[in-house]
């Protein structure tokens, strides 16, 4: 059967990225274990993790230029732009479900404390303050509801081949996503509780923690947005980069709303507040 | 019938000739090929299955009697000379531990998604390969960190001794302050690297089979092992990063001082069980269900007969994958739940024999009245009905919330799990590997070989299995190295069952080398008109990118 490619589908060429990506991966695991267990495993572990991590990151860079290559050579069909789609929304729907994870924690811990020491039954335990959700939450909850509508802004602008609005949209988003982190950043460092130490710590912590990465996450997917839109890449017809950064960003933001009424509201509520 | 309507002739002018392959290097270590990648996944799971399958022999060699027989030697061999027998003991749970995580993640899944999965999704499907071919290698080569994490933690502490001592569970408390040392954490980052590799094989697999089914293939005309890899795929996407999330969460409350799990500090233990069965239910049908694809397919073919009850059998299998996600706490039975929470997750669990049901049934109805050949695929597929069913039994007697107040961790459980996935998914393998040998290699397998591997295996792992039952029953804890005298006999016979199965083992080493070097060459279909998925009307074996021209499947076709 040799002979021409008959089909829209897209054969790629071998690639090195898969082998790279898995060793760094390799040395960011067992960097981070050696950097964690120094008594047994000397002092390497800081700079295993961060070769490791500098060879993730490289990874990530090379295979997503490849990816923005063979977009500009034609190999995106509309087929293929469909499987990047589907691609894109099964990865978000596992993220769904790593939060999934994380609620279920929460949740395991305010419905049903536990009745011993230190907890007797009462959650947040006796000694939390919590942050009032009121304030700088309530904010963050805003700045980024509002960081939803600079995005659709920046999309309607795309598909109407308005490239400065697209740019200006972007960098809103941009901004306000950098705003909401310096709040967070600002909280955590404030915050009356430990991280850890009790339930309310590691739940709250480790919940809007993992929220926080992947705010930072999409803050960077919408950089490389705003980079790509002024080279001049994205049409009104073929711009799947931004839909896909749009869609995290979306994501992101429906995972904080739960956060919010969950955590900081329903979990905080009729305990002492910080400050108030 | 399946007809085909495709171009056989194209043009020669260009570089994209379908039977070019790229240099070794290139070729194997940055492939972006389905068949390619589905090989190396077949030969990791072989190498997994002989140190996982080896460790269960050193396993078989200590139970053979009663008392310590070699564990306090290998523990001075791994540890020196002055290994003490805790050090022993901690070596027992370390190897009970590698067998379980090697077997599932490293064994199982690696054969029967990524092998058999990415060989021959595609290819039934009519594509030309996976949707996300680079994406496709990275599942692959996560597996090899994924790996060495896990073989490497053999030898750095972990809590009494060396290596991950915790079951494959992982369970709390032992897993965090019971298990100082970095071993544990390996094992839980090798855990992180295997699930990422399997969501990005599940995204793969999903985007695969909605997007790219040939002209005609419509959903409810795909070969039955496509549907049971969508389904299997969705489980996986939904499933692993639950266990990601309880992992993660392990990993701070042992180094960064969160208390999720500590019962002192006012976490809960129980989370961890909670969560990881989220996970771990479901896992267990990503092990069987490819399987029964497998099943399918060949009971058809070696019946000449459509399989029975077709949209049955699909949706029977979408019924497992949605109810297995409802009844993970019938793992945590003697937890302490309350009676209402037991009744509901027994009655919940006895529904999945319905649909269990309609699969045995519709196999069987198969064979009804079919031009049936015993060739060494449907001795295999037909030893998977029958082993299976005596696990799926066990596993309704176990699912009764109260006799598993008695049952549960005795051998009766370990009885049970080994049925359906040593004597199940294992058979599923050896049936899908003998199905697809001429496919994959252009040879054929030698029968001889072929009928005396299952028959010797068959009997092994029976003679092995089996007794555990009893074992069960009479009150034998699992994850101990030591017994009563009690328990001596049936214990004996187990580990010569070993023996039995070893020797099976072999014989198949001896039809790979054999089949590989002084094989018949095989035709592109040598099982007849009974094989009518979209693989057998290619060349054994296919062109390095089949499908240039994409197939037609005509209305008329069935599956």
């Amino acid at each position: 059967m040799a002979g021409a490619k008959n089909h829209d589908y897209h054969i790629l060429p071998p690639s090195i990225w898969p082998l790279m990506g898995s060793m760094s991966a390799l040395a960011l695991a067992m960097g981070g274990i050696m950097w964690m267990h120094p008594e047994q495993m000397g002092n390497a572990g800081a700079a295993v993790f961060y070769l490791g991590l500098a060879g993730v990151l490289a990874t990530m860079f090379f295979w997503w230029t490849d990816v923005v290559k063979e977009a500009h050579a034609g190999d995106h069909t509309p087929v293929v732009s469909l499987h990047l789609r589907y691609g894109m929304i099964l990865f978000i729907a596992s993220e769904v479900m790593f939060f999934v994870g994380w609620f279920w924690a929460f949740f395991d811990f305010s419905l049903f404390p536990s009745a011993l020491e230190p907890i007797e039954g009462l959650f947040p335990s006796k000694d939390i303050e919590v942050l009032n959700a009121f304030e700088l939450p309530l904010l963050n909850t805003l700045i980024l509801l509002c960081s939803g509508t600079t995005v659709t802004w920046a999309h309607h602008s795309l598909i109407h081949g308005d490239r400065e609005g697209l740019k200006k949209g972007l960098l809103a988003t941009i901004l306000l996503g950098m705003l909401f982190t310096s709040i967070q950043a600002y909280e955590y460092v404030h915050a009356p509780f430990a991280f850890g130490e009790t339930p309310y710590g590691s739940a709250f912590y480790m919940a809007t923690g993992f929220h926080g990465f992947h705010v930072l996450v999409g803050t960077i997917f919408l950089i490389v947005c705003l980079v790509r839109a002024n080279k001049g890449h994205f049409t009104p017809r073929q711009h799947f980069g931004f839909e896909a950064a749009a869609w995290y960003w979306h994501f992101v933001d429906v995972v904080w709303l739960f956060l919010f009424a969950a955590i900081y509201v329903w979990g905080g509520w009729g305990a002492p507040v910080h400050g108030g | 019938m399946t007809t085909i309507a495709a171009d056989a002739h194209g043009h020669a002018h260009d570089h994209h000739d379908a039977d070019h392959k790229p240099a070794f290097f290139a070729r194997w270590f940055m492939s972006t090929n389905h068949k390619d990648i589905g090989t190396l996944y077949l030969i990791f799971a072989i190498i997994a299955g002989i140190i996982g399958g080896g460790i269960s022999g050193l396993m078989r060699a200590e139970l053979a009697q009663p008392g310590i027989q070699y564990l306090q030697t290998w523990a001075q061999m791994m540890e020196g000379p002055d290994a003490d027998i805790t050090k022993a003991y901690h070596l027992w749970n370390v190897l009970i531990t590698a067998h379980g995580l090697i077997m599932v993640f490293f064994m199982v899944m690696p054969a029967i998604i990524g092998g058999f999965g990415n060989w021959f999704v595609p290819i039934m499907i009519g594509a030309p390969d996976m949707a996300f071919p680079r994406m496709n290698n990275i599942s692959f080569w996560l597996l090899i960190p994924a790996f060495l994490l896990l073989l490497g933690s053999t030898f750095v502490p972990g809590g009494a001794g060396n290596g991950a001592g915790t079951g494959w569970t992982v369970y709390a408390p032992l897993s965090t302050s019971g298990s100082p040392g970095p071993a544990v954490d390996m094992a839980i980052l090798s855990l992180h690297l295997a699930g990422a590799s399997s969501i990005l094989g599940a995204i793969n697999f999903i985007t695969t089979i909605f997007n790219m089914r040939a002209p005609g293939m419509t959903l409810h005309k795909m070969p039955l092992f496509v549907w049971s890899v969508l389904v299997t795929a969705f489980l996986l996407l939904l499933a692993l990063p639950v266990l990601a999330a309880a992992i993660t969460m392990l990993l701070t409350d042992r180094n960064f001082g969160t208390v999720f799990y500590d019962g002192l500090k006012g976490g809960d233990p129980e989370l961890y069980q909670h969560l990881f069965w989220f996970f771990g239910h479901p896992e267990v049908y990503i092990m069987i269900l490819p399987g029964f694809g497998i099943v399918s397919q060949i009971v058809s073919t070696f019946s000449r007969k459509p399989v029975f009850g077709y949209l049955g059998m699909a949706y029977a299998m979408v019924a497992i994958g949605v109810v297995g996600f409802v009844v993970w706490a019938h793992h945590m039975y003697t937890t302490g739940m309350s009676v209402n929470v037991k009744m509901y997750f027994t009655a919940a669990t006895m529904v999945i024999a319905v649909p269990t049901g309609v699969k045995i049934f519709s196999w069987i109805a198969t064979m009804w009245g079919g031009s049936l050949s015993f060739k060494t695929p449907m001795v295999w597929a037909l030893g998977f009905i029958f082993m299976f069913t005596v696990g799926g039994v066990t596993g309704v007697v176990l699912a009764n919330g109260g006799v598993d107040d008695v049952m549960h961790d005795t051998y009766y459980v370990v009885a049970h799990f080994h049925y359906v996935l040593s004597l199940g998914a294992v058979f599923s393998l050896f049936a899908g590997f003998y199905y697809w040998f001429p496919k994959m290699t252009g040879r054929m397998y030698s029968e001889v070989l072929g009928q005396l591997h299952f028959w010797i295996f068959f009997i092994g792992v029976n003679v092995l299995f089996f007794p555990m039952h009893f074992l069960g029953l009479s009150g034998m804890p699992r994850r101990y190295p030591d017994y009563p005298e009690a328990f001596a006999y049936w214990n004996k016979i187990a580990s010569h069952g070993y023996e039995i199965m070893s020797v099976g083992v072999l014989i198949w080493f001896v039809n790979i080398i054999w089949s590989l070097t002084a094989g018949r060459k095989a035709e592109g279909n040598p099982w007849g008109d009974g094989a009518t998925t979209l693989e057998w009307t290619l060349s054994s074996p296919p062109p390095y990118h089949q499908f240039e021209t994409l197939p037609v499947i005509e209305d008329s076709a069935h599956h």
